[in-house]
């Protein structure tokens, strides 16, 4: 009897080292799951999607904008293009100026 | 602005146009073998450059409309001149590309230079005549088909008949003649009343290349609809559905995101279709829904970095596939600037970079490896070292013959099968 027991046991472990072992996408899933602990917890569709459908979104006046690209037609400002990470505050921001929004959903589920 | 975001060979494949992400369209044109330029048979050189799109403003929803071209689709030449669909995320347009190669001189009321003659030193009345002049390539916008989509445009085709052509967006798609601009039909809607409920969205679409009533479109969860207009007005219902079955078991976070369809196109025979995911292409047979006849791994080595994949946006790349005229081969392309091909009957595949280093024009290309394994053989590439930036996300094959184009990032390559 103490035979059949310690038999069932070492083929439970092995079962469980076979999932590990043998899935590299599992695998890789604990991994981010391990960095993004609140990843996944939303259906990942949705979130995906909805990203994707927004893609495009400035957050500016356009008002503004028209306006600036109005004022540098007439005037050709010979200043350098100024610096592309400091926008609020000294000019009026156009879309060029704008430091490219990173598309990645991870980097918000870090700031929220 | 350079990056190339389109090619496609026109029916004859006689042209081949690029758009890329600055809104440009280039067309080439292969030139015709002469007898003191025998070599020059497959050479493809510039034939026209427009700008088909500029950069726009939604104001109302404070939207950039990108001017980057997604698709170019040629319609069938019909004349002299030469037509093609270019369409940015929310505008088609058609283009006219004709050649003028010959000028009048001699007109009455206006100078060589076009200016105004003084009536009153217009003396005697002459004919103007038609004189050769230096060939010249003029593309003219002339239709614009705007206003028909909310979402951003991924896919157009062109039908079968030469009168319609369909574009579909995330959610839509709508049904357009070529000779009506401010009228479409709308043949797919799958947008939810209630968009926290949205699961999917419309990846591609594609007209079937004899049956003008049916199309296909595929979706971001991996599945394909086939829809044949003459059932209803409105497609919502499709009349085929194909997906793979997924063993429950081996779902993962990643499962849908690489199930993903980037591209779908049917054969030339008209028999079948082929999908692409982020790792593999499928062929499918029209007349079977619940698999694909046929699996092909791009990139299996992928699927444990899939990680640092998603982490870099690169699981979200949107790889597109062709097949070659005959439908023996089908092509697709990879990271580190290499693209694969698989032979259907042999199922041979080969990997090929395209590359300056790796392309002396005249050159045979030289087949390349990655390794999976631990051991490394001379001229393999180690997954670790594989540029992810270096990307071919875009690839054209002639219609006839062994003449692949290659898209690397801002490089055009035009390889052709080597002929003794």
């Amino acid at each position: 009897i103490l035979l059949d027991v310690s038999l069932t046991v070492s083929l439970t472990v092995f079962q469980e080292m076979e999932d590990k072992v043998l899935s590299p996408e599992k695998a890789e899933e604990a991994k981010l799951k391990a960095r993004y602990p609140h990843l996944g917890q939303k259906p990942g569709g949705s979130d995906f999607l909805r990203k994707r459908l927004q893609k495009g979104q400035k957050y500016f006046d356009s008002g503004d904008y028209n306006m600036a690209k109005a004022k540098m037609k007439n005037k050709q400002l010979p200043t350098a293009a100024p610096d592309k990470t400091e926008v609020t505050g000294d000019h009026i921001p156009t879309p060029q100026d704008l430091p490219q929004r990173k598309p990645s959903l991870v980097a918000s589920k870090l700031a929220g | 602005a350079d990056i190339i975001s389109t090619v496609e060979f026109n029916y004859t494949g006689d042209l081949l146009a690029t758009g890329d992400k600055g809104g440009r369209v280039v067309i080439f044109q292969r030139e015709q073998e002469t007898k003191s330029r025998p070599l020059s048979r497959g050479e493809y050189n510039v034939y026209s450059t427009f700008q088909s799109h500029e950069p726009e403003f939604d104001y109302l929803k404070s939207l950039e409309i990108e001017e980057k071209i997604n698709k170019i689709r040629w319609l069938p030449q019909q004349n002299a001149a030469h037509f093609l669909l270019s369409t940015n995320d929310k505008t088609i347009k058609l283009w006219k590309i004709s050649e003028r190669d010959k000028r009048a001189e001699g007109y009455n009321l206006k100078d060589e230079d076009g200016r105004l003659r003084e009536p009153c030193r217009v003396t005697e009345l002459r004919v103007p005549t038609l004189k050769p002049m230096d060939l010249m390539v003029e593309a003219s916008p002339r239709r614009t088909f705007a206003n028909a989509h909310t979402y951003h445009i991924n896919s157009i085709s062109v039908n079968s008949d030469y009168a319609t052509y369909l574009s579909a967006d995330d959610l839509r798609i709508n049904l357009w003649h070529l000779e009506v601009t401010n009228r479409s039909f709308n043949i797919v809607d799958i947008k939810p009343a209630n968009m926290e409920e949205l699961t999917e969205v419309i990846t591609a679409a594609e007209f079937h290349p004899h049956h003008c009533n049916v199309f296909v479109y595929s979706s971001s969860k991996g599945t394909i609809r086939l829809c044949d207009m003459r059932s209803s007005a409105l497609c919502d219902q499709h009349s085929k559905f194909f997906e793979e079955p997924e063993d429950p078991s081996s779902r993962s976070f990643f499962s849908e995101i690489i199930s993903s369809i980037s591209d779908v196109k049917f054969s030339h025979s008209g028999r079948y279709m082929m999908t692409r995911d982020y790792l593999s292409v499928k062929v499918w047979d029209l007349n079977m829904e619940n698999r694909p006849v046929e699996t092909y791994q791009v990139h299996e080595y992928l699927r444990s970095k899939l990680c640092s994949l998603y982490e870099n946006d690169c699981i979200f790349d949107k790889f597109e596939c062709c097949w070659n005229g005959s439908d023996s081969t089908i092509m697709t392309g990879s990271y580190n600037n290499f693209f694969r091909t698989f032979e259907r009957s042999t199922l041979r595949d080969t990997t090929l970079e395209a590359s300056r280093e790796s392309s002396k024009p005249r050159a045979i290309l030289k087949p390349r490896k990655v390794c999976t394994t631990g051991k490394r053989k001379k001229d393999e590439i180690t997954v670790d070292s594989l540029d992810f930036n270096k990307k071919i996300l875009h690839t054209a094959w002639h219609p006839t013959e062994n003449i692949i184009a290659v898209a690397a990032t801002n490089n055009l390559y035009l390889f052709q099968e080597k002929v003794n």
